[in-house]
């Protein structure tokens, strides 16, 4: 199993409060999977999706990822892993603004260990021309469209050949024709094999998904095949759209 | 530990933040800019002005001991009136005669005297009683003619030697050996014409028109309590100090002085006044390195400041790093390099304002500034301590980059 939560808690103390982000969630993903992790502000998405990208430990719990436990690991060492094993889509792409999509799409190379230091420029290229954007490596992220923008964080997190791709709300800033292209996209990346996750609280973006994940008061409320699921009634019509 | 493209990437980035933010990096490396400017231009001074000075004193020799009466400081000034302070004939033989690490000595004595030759007259000319061992005291041979000899001295017989600036003054023929003058109207015959020296340092300006007697005849001209100095070589400039105990003990003997009474003379050599020039010169450098010190530190808090505003402004930046995978020590490294950058580049704009205004000194005519440059040691110095600023006012900044949590550094707005 690629990602095995169990028993993962996550409290927060604000003061003298303590909040109760995760209660002891159990989770299995496996590879080749794509996952919605659904639910509302506040039910503890955010918070999972933190802990799965190593951008955080979690209080209490296991969390295996390629059967190697992360929960205990240092910050440098939590680093490491997030380059070289998840790849991050944000909802306001994260590009450094005064560099080029190709210098944006370099980026984790830079900070990478062993074989992923080298031909950084080529593997950027490809990794652009994966999303499809091979003819705009010389353009600042001002010259890029909001989808062409998403684009090059997409191929960013993919230039590593990370085990998970994982958005928070890639669609967020996008208007809905680019987010059908966007999310195209992340179906053709399942498809070539990528472990994709999604976190949104939009049903129709987790239509898309195979698997949707709801979260609610730090919980799994429910763990569903998309076709079981309520966003399964908006009807996935992008996979069949190609990418431009 | 980092890849090579690391580093690259961390330059370049630290330029083009540079770039990005010219006026803001220009104004916050200003202090920098003025420390290294100020400090290469003292330093380059001051170089100058040791290159002359030193040269000065060797061309004035390193072996050369003089001796001369000297009142106390601190005593009242009549119980050592001047008629007992004064050097005596019979000091000038005992010295010569117990002081083995002196190879010659002249006294020297110096006496105003109407001058004529022919039509022309002059009054008060300056007229030197030396024995022949001035010549080799002051390195000071003939042109023309022959130096002063033993018996010139031994028989006081009236000649004269002139350098070229009396020959001018007086009219002199251009090849004067042979020809007599009138000093203070008894007739001298001029034996020999030394060259005139040029030399404005110390205060001693010998360019001056110079006409020499020799001493046993000065002395008779002179009333009987006349004063004289007393110039020596020494066999070698190791025995400065050995040479000036020796000397000392004599005189101190001589004139019957107690362990608790102070010298009333005074034994110098060239090696004193360098050492004094030296600690004068170190002086002045300290002082110029604490200003630069006080500069530098100002500098020091602008760029600290200027990378917490940085640091600040690219929160974002920072967590997304760290969302791909950067280190805390990357990103610490990143923050540091750019606080070194921009004090190197500050530091380097310093060198050449500095080089600048070391060039502007070597024009300023008569500051005898001519030899000033800036020595590599001092760019060297320049760069390590703008560095060494970078460095430590870059630290705070950088550690609280690299400490950011990424989730709160990308919400950051």
């Amino acid at each position: 199993m690629l990602i095995k939560l169990r028993g993962i808690s996550k409290i927060y103390r604000i003061g003298v409060e303590t909040v109760h982000a995760l209660r002891t969630v159990d989770l299995d993903i496996g590879e080749n999977e794509f996952v919605a992790i659904m639910g509302s502000s506040g039910s503890g998405k955010s918070t999972l999706m933190n802990i799965l990208g190593c951008l955080d430990r979690p209080t209490e719990g296991e969390y295996r990822l390629d059967d190697r436990r992360t929960d205990q690991m240092s910050s440098t060492e939590l680093a490491l892993v997030r380059n070289e094993r998840i790849g991050f889509v944000f909802q306001s792409f994260e590009l450094l603004s005064r560099a080029s999509a190709l210098q944006n799409v370099e980026l984790p190379s830079i900070y990478a260990r062993g074989d992923r230091k080298k031909n950084r420029r080529a593997r950027a290229l490809a990794a652009l021309g994966r999303v499809g954007l091979a003819d705009r490596v010389q353009h600042r992220p001002n010259q890029l469209s909001g989808g062409q923008k998403q684009r090059v964080a997409i191929a960013r997190a993919l230039l590593n050949r990370p085990a998970i791709l994982l958005a928070d709300e890639p669609t967020g800033n996008l208007d809905s024709n680019t987010t059908a292209d966007i999310l195209g996209l992340f179906n053709r990346l399942h498809e070539e094999g990528q472990t994709v996750i999604i976190v949104t609280h939009e049903d129709e973006v987790a239509s898309h998904c195979r698997r949707v994940i709801r979260l609610h008061d730090g919980r799994v409320a429910s763990d569903l095949p998309i076709e079981e699921d309520p966003a399964g009634r908006f009807a996935p019509r992008v996979s069949a759209e190609g990418v431009a | 530990m980092l890849h090579p493209s690391f580093w690259i990437q961390a330059i370049s980035l630290a330029f083009s933040q540079i770039r990005a933010n010219l006026g803001r990096s220009l104004l916050t490396a200003l202090g920098i800019i003025v420390g290294v400017a100020s400090v290469t231009a003292v330093i380059a001074a001051l170089v100058g002005l040791k290159t002359k000075v030193l040269g000065e004193f060797e061309s004035f020799g390193a072996n050369r001991l003089f001796i001369f009466p000297d009142r106390p400081d601190d005593v009242p000034k009549n119980m050592y009136p001047w008629k007992d302070v004064r050097l005596k004939i019979e000091e000038v033989e005992a010295i010569e005669l117990n002081c083995p690490s002196i190879r010659c000595l002249t006294p020297v004595t110096s006496l105003g005297m109407s001058g004529q030759f022919g039509d022309r007259l002059i009054e008060g000319m300056n007229v030197t009683g030396i024995r022949p061992a001035w010549h080799e005291t002051e390195n000071r041979a003939v042109l023309s003619g022959r130096p002063f000899n033993s018996i010139d001295e031994a028989n006081a017989r009236q000649v004269c030697l002139v350098n070229e600036s009396a020959i001018e003054e007086l009219r002199l023929p251009s090849e004067p050996v042979g020809t007599h003058v009138l000093l203070g109207g008894r007739r001298y015959l001029v034996v020999g014409v030394v060259e005139t020296i040029q030399s404005n340092m110390l205060g001693m300006n010998t360019s001056s028109t110079e006409v020499f007697v020799p001493f046993a005849i000065a002395s008779r001209l002179k009333d009987d309590d006349f004063f004289f100095r007393i110039a020596a070589m020494i066999k070698s400039p190791e025995l400065a100090s050995e040479a000036k105990s020796e000397v000392r003990f004599v005189l101190r003997k001589m004139r019957g002085l107690g362990p608790d009474e102070p010298d009333t003379f005074q034994v110098a050599a060239i090696d004193q006044f360098i050492d004094q020039f030296r600690a004068l010169a170190a002086g002045i450098t300290a002082i110029a390195g604490g200003i630069v010190g006080v500069s530098l530190l100002v500098g020091g808090i602008g760029i600290m400041n200027i990378m917490l505003v940085s640091v600040s402004e690219r929160t974002r930046e920072i967590g997304l790093r760290k969302a791909v995978g950067a280190t805390p020590s990357a990103i610490l490294l990143q923050f540091l390099l750019e606080a070194v950058v921009l004090c190197l580049v500050g530091g380097a704009m310093g060198v050449i304002v500095g080089e600048l205004m070391a060039f502007g000194l070597t024009l300023i005519p008569d500051a005898g500034l001519d030899e000033a440059h800036v020595p590599l040691w001092a760019i060297i110095m320049s760069f390590t301590f703008s560095a060494a600023v970078g460095l430590i006012f870059g630290m705070f900044p950088a550690i609280k980059a690299s400490r950011l949590n990424p989730i709160d550094a990308l919400r950051h707005e």
